[in-house]
């Protein structure tokens, strides 16, 4: 439904296009408890060409909980700029009612309480029946999956992959680009890629001995919509070798690469591109950057940094869509194209209410499919939780904390780390906890619980460089994960300084003692990027862990100061 | 140092010479720069220097630098021990005046490349290479 409240603010918003974004307002509708699947989809059909965008699944095809984040700081020129704007903050810039539906799926706040009331979110096969009904009132509608598809399950590890190559061809996308399925290892991407009958892109996949743009993957495709030749381009990952281990996938270099993606642009609209639309997987901010420096792009459907927007953002001609994680949302954007240009759009984030969007029976019986050969496992309950679960966030998240709770004590140490990565379903209080559930937030192919010594100087090296990749003023600088999760020791950090400088008053939380630089302490860990790394996997660390407490209970997490500036 | 193709057809191509610097250390980038330019003034200009914002491996760095009219091109690591990487210079015959090579740095640092023209000025341009321990990603 769009008001003329919404297309006016979008119209004003974008200098040359017109277009508008229908998030709806449903609170007055849940609160006549009438919100139906038909208002979730009810869509106006515009112009001559639409994309539907999915994007950061990481292999959930059941429906979850999925928090978004309270803490997402926006650094430089993003301070205090959407995607890094939450909570009421959040709610008033979008016009959200507190409590409302849209509240529920795009805040943290009461997050619990809301989740009983409305339920879970995602599941493959409500996806399906959204992609159904949009390809219903738009037969040739591009689905355009952004990546992190392979990753993420205990079925998504057991099948390396291939549970969700096979669910996914069923909702058969046109095109994908890519992120953590190089953690597969090289030789299986290029198998499955070989099999996939859809378009693998990446323009900035390169061959890393010739530094040649690599034979396996396709820099665009064209396509054809509405009578409409359409141009796509993909852009992986950049930082793939340096934010995951290298060593799996060493034929491959990334980067921006955003010359090259000009060039792309150019080569695309000199083949008679009339739209050109880049699926990303650079995060937001490298997103915005790189739609101020190349020239020619109209739709950047960004992924990475799992940021869901209710309207797009606007940077110059472009517009950037950002469609959230975990199969929570699919975003639909409608395009008027005429005489080789985008004269407008218009734009729905829909969120997947898992309780009010039907599921397709044909996609529900291929999920449960892969799934049935692990039921056991998936099912088995392992133990139960009185405090909210969920990871989302610049700085440690509850899960993060049990986590961190688990190596210090299956491994003996003083301090805990865990990556700061942004996928991992939420579980509610009075929730059991599976061995699903477990896999859920700690599934990868370099799971090694490690234990090793290092001084404190080395410990504050970690954190100022794992800080710079988040707090970096220039996006194109920046992983796109949060701060690396610590147990065991507090620190202030203040993101307004340099590298070297944002890490101080590290303390050993056990004696309350200040981190000596010089000093050895015992830091267990996971998920290191570095080859050989010896351990337990961590889910059994987890696992094993939540077996002896029965019950998880996690005081909130203070140990953290954050200076904002 | 490891050639490529790309590397090699870089240089047949457009470089007449390559003059690997000789070991010996520089007491700073200035100095290294001082020694290419003489202590001419170092304006801007037509000059590009393509290297990743965060390398994947610090110990090999791709990086391509070119300028139209060079007469030679310096590339210079201002942080590492030996700032000065190497040289390329242009003769007239050159079909181009780009060069590819591969750099390692021993962390976080502007990488640099001058550019002498042919009549005898030069021009700058830098950027900022990133050398992470990395991890975690979203």
């Amino acid at each position: 439904m769009i008001s003329r409240r919404d297309f006016l603010q979008v119209g004003m918003a974008a200098s040359a296009l017109v277009g508008a974004s229908g998030f709806g307002n449903w609170a007055r509708l849940a609160a006549q408890q009438t919100l139906t699947q038909d208002q979730l989809l009810d869509f106006d059909t515009f112009g001559n060409v639409t994309l539907i965008h999915v994007t950061d699944i990481h292999a959930q095809m059941k429906p979850i909980y999925f928090r978004e984040p309270e803490i997402n700081l926006g650094v430089g020129e993003n301070k205090g700029k959407v995607p890094h704007i939450t909570g009421a903050e959040f709610k008033a810039r979008y016009g959200v009612a507190d409590g409302s539906p849209s509240a529920y799926a795009l805040t943290y706040n009461d997050f619990s309480a809301l989740g009983r009331e409305y339920g879970k979110v995602g599941g493959l096969d409500r996806v399906a029946t959204v992609v159904k009904s949009i390809r219903a009132a738009r037969p040739d509608a591009l689905l355009l999956d952004g990546g992190d598809t392979w990753h993420g399950s205990y079925t998504c590890y057991q099948t390396e992959g291939q549970d969700m190559v096979n669910v996914m061809n069923a909702l058969a996308p046109d095109a994908m680009t890519f992120h953590w399925e190089f953690t597969l290892g090289s030789d299986r991407v290029r198998e499955l890629i070989e099999g996939l009958p859809f378009a693998a892109l990446g323009q900035n996949i390169f061959d890393a001995e010739w530094d040649e743009p690599a034979e396996s993957f396709e820099s665009y495709k064209m396509m054809e919509a509405g009578g409409v030749k359409i141009g796509v381009i993909g852009q992986a990952f950049p930082y793939m070798p340096i934010a995951n281990p290298g060593w799996m996938f060493p034929e491959y270099s990334f980067g921006i690469r955003d010359e090259r993606m000009q060039e792309m642009v150019d080569e695309v609209r000199a083949a008679g591109a009339e739209l050109v639309v880049c699926l990303s997987h650079n995060g937001f901010d490298v997103d915005k950057k790189m739609a101020g420096r190349v020239q020619g792009i109209d739709v950047i459907l960004s992924g990475h940094t799992h940021d869901a927007l209710p309207e797009p953002v606007v940077v110059g001609d472009t517009i950037i869509i950002a469609s959230g994680s975990n199969g929570k949302f699919v975003s639909r954007v409608d395009l008027d194209v005429r005489d080789g240009q985008m004269m407008g759009f218009r734009h729905k984030l829909i969120p997947i209410f898992s309780d009010v969007i039907e599921a397709d029976a044909e996609m529900t019986a291929l999920i449960d499919e892969q799934r049935a050969p692990y039921l056991g496992e998936l099912e088995e309950v392992i133990g139960t939780t009185d405090t909210e679960l969920y990871r989302r966030g610049n700085f440690n998240g509850s899960w993060d904390d049990l986590i961190c709770d688990a190596l210090i004590s299956e491994r003996e140490a003083d301090i805990a780390m865990s990556p700061g990565v942004r996928w991992g379903p939420s579980l509610l209080p009075g929730d059991n906890i599976t061995r699903e559930d477990i896999w859920n937030v700690t599934s990868m192919t370099y799971p090694n619980a490690y234990r090793t010594e290092m001084t404190g100087e080395f410990i504050h090296t970690i954190l100022e460089d794992v800080a710079d990749n988040l707090f970096n003023p220039d996006p194109y600088y920046q992983q796109g994960g949060d701060m690396v999760r610590i147990g065991g020791m507090g620190y202030r950090i203040d993101i307004t300084k340099p590298q070297g400088s944002r890490i101080t008053e590290m303390t050993l939380l056990k004696t309350g003692e200040a981190i000596d630089p010089a000093k050895t302490y015992q830091v267990a860990g996971w998920a290191s990027v570095n080859e050989g790394t010896e351990g337990p996997p961590i889910w059994d660390v987890v696992e094993s862990h939540i077996r002896k407490l029965g019950t998880v209970t996690l005081d909130p997490n203070t140990s953290v100061e954050v200076v904002q500036g | 140092m490891k050639l490529t193709r790309r590397d090699a057809l870089a240089w047949g191509l457009g470089a007449t010479a390559v003059a690997m610097l000789p070991m010996r250390a520089f007491a700073a980038a200035d100095d290294a720069i001082a020694a290419f330019t003489g202590g001419a003034d170092v304006g801007e200009g037509d000059i590009s220097l393509d290297a990743p914002e965060i390398a994947e491996n610090g110990n090999t760095v791709p990086v391509t630098v070119a300028a139209p009219g060079a007469v030679a091109i310096r590339i210079l690591a201002a942080g590492n021990p030996t700032p000065g990487v190497a040289t390329f210079n242009f003769g007239p015959a050159a079909g181009s005046q780009s060069a590819s090579t591969r750099i390692r740095l021993a962390g976080t640092q502007d990488v640099i490349a001058i550019a002498q023209m042919e009549d005898g000025s030069f021009i700058q341009t830098a950027k900022t290479v990133k050398v992470t321990i990395g991890g975690c990603g979203g």
